[in-house]
């Protein structure tokens, strides 16, 4: 369970965010939308821990991990732009988390190859992220987040880069990953459909303030 | 393709350029042309001047490296790190490029006369000794190597590496997993530029270092010691050999996709 409490960040004077308090249950798809520049990648690098709240505190399953860094939050992130690691093959961008902690190296080969089975990438493994397609590189940031086995996954705006076709297919698997992971996600779209096709609890950001939308 | 306004602006700025270079191409071919191959092979093979090539390359090459390891933390930190009095330590980074060569090697001479430098030179001898040619190439080459090294972490995304994070990584870890295998390239033109820089270095050298054949006499000392006894055809040589290595490393720069 994510809870957030009171949480604001200011910048430069200007207030992002004022006061978000919300609390997203465990294993819960929650879709987060809201105008460009409204403080949406924000909240996310906040609960990841890449920034730090100006107030507020962020309780992950009850545990307040404001101050922790990042990599103590066991959180996934796939940021907009994917941020594939530049010169790293497919699969060690996929092996990266679990080699660091130690995994042993039988583990890992196993780990990555069962991931790249789920999300159809089998076949990519040994390829560089420059010779991978929008699909492609989505589906590697994803499966790179989840070697880590994350409690709580945040996709900012995931599907953007992905065309109509691809879109639904990639509906289908974020749902599916959702599922079989059992992962709480809190994931930033700008698209109502995707919104809809995805979410079990709907969240709109408006002039820095985090509501849930009973509209949907 | 008819001569309008715009066409001409093009080709007078194109005219301008080309002028440029065929002054230094002038300059270049009038000194090759100033005594023959047979004689260029001569010089540079006697033992006073094989003895400064070769001292040049070991010299540089150190030189670039010790600078490389410098540069690489501080352009990080200049590049992804905000904090307070930053624009004043990115000026004071450069003083060592604006400030005259001369100026360098006399504060290097003098600061080996304090008590600290004299506690130094108790461990490592630097004055007088080829280590000093290092250092005082060093002093200068870091300085563009640490340039060159914030650009590119500067034209990297920092996203991976925030990934990376998240992934598990320290700073540091994302630092060396993530942003130093991206910056490699950066980091080959970061040398080369070093070394290329420590290659012409020489007032420096000269004011810490001195200019004692077959001790501390690199390539340019050698310019300026055969000028000074009136061998204007070894100067010459040797002039032509470091045009041919400084053409050599701008190709390996921009064999890396940087600009120097």
């Amino acid at each position: 369970m994510i809870q957030l409490e009171q949480l604001t960040w200011k910048v430069a004077g200007r207030t992002i965010l004022a006061d978000v308090t919300v609390a997203i249950p465990a294993n819960t798809y929650a879709v987060l939308m809201g105008s460009t520049g409204c403080g949406k990648t924000t909240l996310l690098e906040i609960l990841c821990g890449l920034r730090k709240p100006t107030s507020g505190r962020v309780l992950l399953d009850g545990v307040d991990v404001t101050h922790l860094e990042p990599r103590e939050r066991g959180i996934g992130y796939v940021p907009q732009d994917l941020a594939l690691f530049p010169g790293l093959r497919v699969r060690e961008q996929i092996g990266f988390a679990p080699k660091l902690r130690g995994v042993a190296p039988e583990e890992l080969n196993q780990r990555v190859n069962r991931l790249a089975e789920q999300f159809g990438i089998t076949h990519l493994l040994n390829r560089l992220p420059d010779l991978l397609s929008g699909g492609e590189k989505q589906r590697v940031a994803l499966a790179r987040a989840l070697a880590a086995q994350p409690k709580l996954l945040l996709l900012d705006e995931p599907l953007s880069a992905l065309d109509e076709s691809m879109r639904a297919e990639a509906v289908s698997l974020l749902q599916r990953v959702q599922s079989e992971h059992e992962l709480t996600v809190l994931h930033v779209t700008h698209s109502s459909s995707e919104a809809a096709a995805l979410g079990h609890l709907h969240l709109r950001m408006a002039g820095g303030r985090l509501e849930i939308d009973s509209k949907v | 393709m008819t001569l309008n306004r715009s066409n001409l602006c093009w080709l007078a700025l194109a005219l301008i350029t080309a002028g440029y270079l065929l002054f230094w191409a002038l300059l270049l071919g009038a000194t090759a042309a100033y005594s023959t191959p047979d004689s260029w092979l001569k010089v540079l093979m006697s033992p006073e001047i094989r003895h400064a090539t070769w001292l040049s390359l070991v010299t540089c090459s150190l030189a670039a490296g010790f600078a490389l390891l410098l540069a690489v933390p501080v352009g990080y930190l200049m590049s992804r790190r905000e904090f307070r009095g930053k624009s004043w330590l990115d000026a004071a980074l450069d003083i060592p490029i604006i400030l005259p060569p001369l100026v360098v090697g006399l504060c290097l001479l003098i600061f080996f006369q304090t008590r600290i430098g004299k506690v130094i030179e108790m461990a490592i001898p630097f004055t007088y000794q080829v280590s000093g040619v290092v250092l005082a190439q060093f002093v200068v080459a870091a300085a563009f190597a640490i340039r060159t090294m914030r650009g590119t972490f500067q034209h990297l995304s920092a996203r991976p590496e925030d990934v990376a994070l998240t992934l598990g990584c320290t700073r540091f870890q994302a630092l060396w997993h993530v942003a130093l295998p991206a910056a490699r390239r950066g980091m080959v033109a970061a040398f080369c530029i070093a070394w290329a820089r420590s290659l012409g270095e020489f007032g420096p050298i000269l004011v810490f270092a001195g200019a004692t054949r077959m001790k501390t006499e690199v390539l340019p000392t050698t310019v300026w010691l055969e000028l000074s006894v009136g061998n204007l055809e070894a100067a010459v040589a040797v002039s032509l050999f470091m045009v041919l290595l400084a053409v050599l490393v701008l190709v390996v720069v921009r064999a890396t996709g940087e600009k120097v």
